[in-house]
Parts: C-alpha cells; structure tokens; sequence
C-alpha cells in the first residue's frame, strides 16, 4: 500500500549497484565476508583472553593507548592509526528490508473523479431520454373483480413464477430461491481457491455461469414465452405478454 | 487636477476586485471553506491541491485522495457499482417529487397518478424516470454482483462486504417491488398478488408473513400504506446503513480488488 517515491526509487538502485560494483571487486580476495581481515584478528584476539571478555578488552585497550606514540596519531588512536573500534557489523539486509511493494496509484481527482462525471451525466442523459420516449405503463385502476390473463409479476421474479409451474409453491417460491441466495452468500468462505487470476479460476467461474444463465433463461421464458394461462407461447406467433 | 490624476476613480473591474477581496476575506467566507479548499487560494494544478479536492468535499472524500491506476480504467468495473448508487440518488430525487402528488390510499392512489402525468408540469417525465430508473437499478446491482464475482473480487479480505452486497442486492429488489404496487392498476395489483401469494407458502408460518405483507388477508388499501411507508421511508433507511458499511468496506478492505 505504501508508495515509495520515485527519487528514492531512483537513490536505493543507484546505491545498490554501486554496492555491487564493490563488493564484485573486493571478491576477489579470499574471504566474502564484509569485515575487514584486520578487524576480525583484533575480536579474535580480543575474545581469546582467558580472563572474560570485558576484562580482556579493557586491557587491550589500556594497552593499545600506552603502545601507540608514533608521529601524526593522535593520542588513543588504535594500531594503524584507527581511532574508532568496530563493535558489531550490522548487515544491511536485516534493517532496511522494506516489505510493502511500492504501488502504482494515481490521485482520484482528476483521475476517478472525471470519468465517473462523465458515466453519471451520460446515464443522467440516457435515462432523461429514454423517459421521453418511453412512457412507463399505467394500465386500468386496480380492479379486484378483473383477473388480468396472463397476471405476471415483475420481471426479476418472473424466474420464480416460472418455477412455480414445475414444483410445488412451497419448493419454487420459497426453498430454491432461499438456497440461491444462501449459496450466493456464502460463495467466499466455500471458494478457498486465494487466485483471482481467471486462468485460476475455470470451476467456479463455470459455476457461476451456469447459475446465472439458469434465472436469465427462467426470466426470458417466463416474461416472452408464457401467454394467457400462463401456457408456453412464441412471441412472434402470438405476440408479447409482458409489462415492465 | 493634479489631485484627480493622483487619485484616478477606481474602475469597476479594480472595484469588483476590491469586493472581491473583502468577501473572500471575511470570517463568514473563511468559516465556510476549510483551509486548502480551492475557494480560499484558488484552484492551480499540484499535487497538495490535487488533495486538497478530494479531502474537503464531504462527497468526494468517500473516495481516497489516491486510487490504484488500474482501478480508474473503465474496462475494469464498467461503473457498474458508482452507477448504482447514483442511480439510486437519482430515485430519491424523483421519488421525493412523486411524494407530493400521491397519496396511499386505493380510492385516490390511481386516480393521483394519472392527474400527475396529465395535470403536473413534468409528471409524466419524472414519473417515467423514476420506473425506468428502477429497472436500470436493479440491472446495474445485478451486473455489479456478476462483475465482482468474475473478477475473485468477493475474495479474503472482502468477503464479508461480499455479503453486505448480496443483502443490497435483495433490498434493491424488495425497493423495486414494493414501489410496483403503488402505481394501483391492475398491472401492479396482480403482479403483487402473484408475488405475495408466493412468500404465503414459506415453511411454518407463511400465513403470517403474508398477513403481516398485506396488513390483512387480501391486497387492500392497508396493504397500499404498508407498502407505501416500507418504499419511502424505511427501506431507503436501511439500505443507505447497508450501502455505508459497504462504501466504508470497500475502502477499509484495500480499495479497489485486482489488477486481476
């Protein structure tokens, strides 16, 4: 989520190689350590004293400080005149580990912002069109004595009605679009596969295909192939029963 | 006339200025933009005000000030989410209008209708609006549902707002549905006595669901009423909880699922 600038970007490759290019030419000798030889002698030494490590290199040190009066060094300066003392290497990897992988974001506006305006005016639009052309249904005051012929629910339910002439009410009205939704609901803790690659993904997109396609054709029959009786008719023998 | 060109009158465009000046300079001005909104300083394109737009609109900061580049591709989610919601907006706008020439009741629901769409400036378009607006809603959440899961987007982290969506979806159904009575033509009286004849067979106690549906035995002006209050008031009321716990989710869960 975290994103890393691209100057830095730029400033962690450039030390990157530049650390390679050295640690290719220090190689060459023979240990790939990073320490320097004379280092390692001196901890070596410095652990060595039987004496325990502290005392050890408290005396090391008291002599080094005595042992070391030769010309341009200043005063408590180590053998070859180094007056600092390494006390642990710290390898670069187990600290600037960075886990977050940078990601490509752009700001929302005017990215996102601007497309959705144009979705919404253009939907805006569409809608304000279509509801001139097109005047929404309003047949004769509801009539309790006057069953119209088909008399058909709205068209998302239409699926259901259909079912309703293949299995009991109870069954088609109630059980399987209950177990539909149920299963619709509970498709992320039944898909285990983490994949969101499509390729991955074969089974339960097939599944899901067939679920829909399953309504979508129980909502086609039901809302053109079914006349007055609600018996199988073609549309283009017998014209259309359907309102929206 | 030294004076006068030592003090020339101030033109109109150095007066607008000035008023200018002074307005967005006030407390009042002051106190109603925040600090960084473009109204005080003025909109030029950077980065912070590139922010600035998004975190000081209460609209648009349902948005982060930054979004995955994939996920502002079009191809991706076709829109089908945000066209939704606005599409519901845009329901309650009109459904807001229809409210005032409607009333609930079986002798005047009809008879409302059709001196809307005859007798009110605009009636007839805002009232087809309004239903063709209710279809496209009901395609658009059903398209969504399909795009998300196509895309393994209901996936671990977002497995629950998954859920929360599968509940919009069947809200969104139940809005379209109660709103197809109130019309009270025949269309809707038997389309509605079809459906509600339905939920009478649930198992245990369908007579009561279907009782308590329809505020009695049989479709009558009781129903009309119920279902009129459950279409304006109280199933917006808890699809807009539903639809902000699914837009603080999505953003809670990572924005945006993908790239695939």
């Amino acid at each position: 989520m975290t994103e890393i600038p691209e100057h830095l970007l730029k400033r962690a490759q450039a030390a990157r190689e530049k650390a390679a290019g050295e640690s290719a030419s220090a190689d060459a000798g023979p240990s790939d350590s990073r320490i320097p030889d004379h280092l390692l002698e001196r901890s070596k030494a410095a652990r060595g004293g039987d004496a325990g490590g502290a005392v050890a290199v408290a005396d090391k040190a008291s002599a080094v400080v005595a042992s070391t009066p030769s010309a341009g060094v200043p005063v408590g300066a180590g053998p070859g005149g180094h007056t600092q003392r390494l006390l642990t290497v710290v390898k670069s990897g187990s600290i600037q580990e960075s886990k977050a992988a940078p990601v490509d974001k752009v700001h929302t506006w005017p990215h996102l912002l601007a497309v959705e305006f144009v979705a919404s005016l253009a939907l805006t639009a569409f809608i304000f069109v279509f509801s001139w052309v097109v005047n929404a249904p309003l047949m004769h005051a509801a009539d309790f004595n006057k069953t119209p012929n088909p008399s058909k629910a709205p068209w998302y339910f239409l699926g259901l009605q259909e079912l309703l002439t293949m299995f009991h009410p109870m069954i088609a009205g109630v059980t399987l679009p209950g177990v539909g939704v149920l299963a619709l609901m509970m498709a992320p803790y039944v898909d285990r596969n983490p994949s969101n690659k499509p390729e991955d993904r074969k089974f339960m997109t097939s599944m899901m295909t067939m679920f829909l396609m399953f309504w979508a054709v129980l909502v086609i029959i039901g809302s053109f192939f079914r006349g007055p009786g609600f018996n199988f008719t073609f549309p283009w023998r017998d014209g259309i029963f359907f309102e929206l | 006339m030294a004076k006068v060109l030592d003090n020339p009158r101030p033109t109109a465009k150095e007066r607008a200025a000035k008023i200018g000046g002074q307005v967005t300079g006030s407390q009042i001005w002051n106190s109603i933009f925040r600090p960084g909104s473009i109204f005080r300083k003025g909109y030029t394109d950077s980065p912070r005000n590139r922010s600035y737009v998004i975190m000081n609109s209460v609209l648009y900061h349902l948005h982060p000030v930054k979004v995955k580049r994939h996920a502002v591709k079009v191809s991706y989610t076709l829109c089908l989410g945000g066209l939704s919601f606005f599409i519901f907006i845009l329901l309650t706008v009109t459904g807001i209008f229809l409210m005032f020439f409607y009333r609930p009741t079986g002798a005047n629901a009809w008879q409302d209708i059709q001196t809307l769409q005859t007798s009110v400036t605009f009636g007839l378009l805002v009232r087809n609006m309004h239903r063709w607006g209710a279809h496209l809603m009901v395609l658009s959440v059903f398209l969504h549902m399909a795009r998300v899961f196509y895309h393994g987007a209901y996936k671990a982290p977002r497995e629950f707002n998954w859920v929360i969506g599968c509940v919009l979806l069947l809200l969104t159904l139940l809005l379209s549905f109660t709103g197809y009575l109130l019309p009270w033509d025949q269309l809707a009286l038997w389309a509605v006595t079809v459906g509600t004849n339905m939920m009478g067979y649930t198992p245990v106690f369908g007579s009561q669901v279907r009782f308590v549906l329809l505020g009695g035995v049989e479709i009558g002006s009781e129903t009309l009423l119920r279902w009129y209050v459950l279409h304006v008031i109280m199933l917006p009321f808890v699809i807009i909880i539903f639809m902000a716990i699914h837009f603080w989710r999505v953003r809670k869960d990572g924005g945006i699922s993908g790239p695939l």
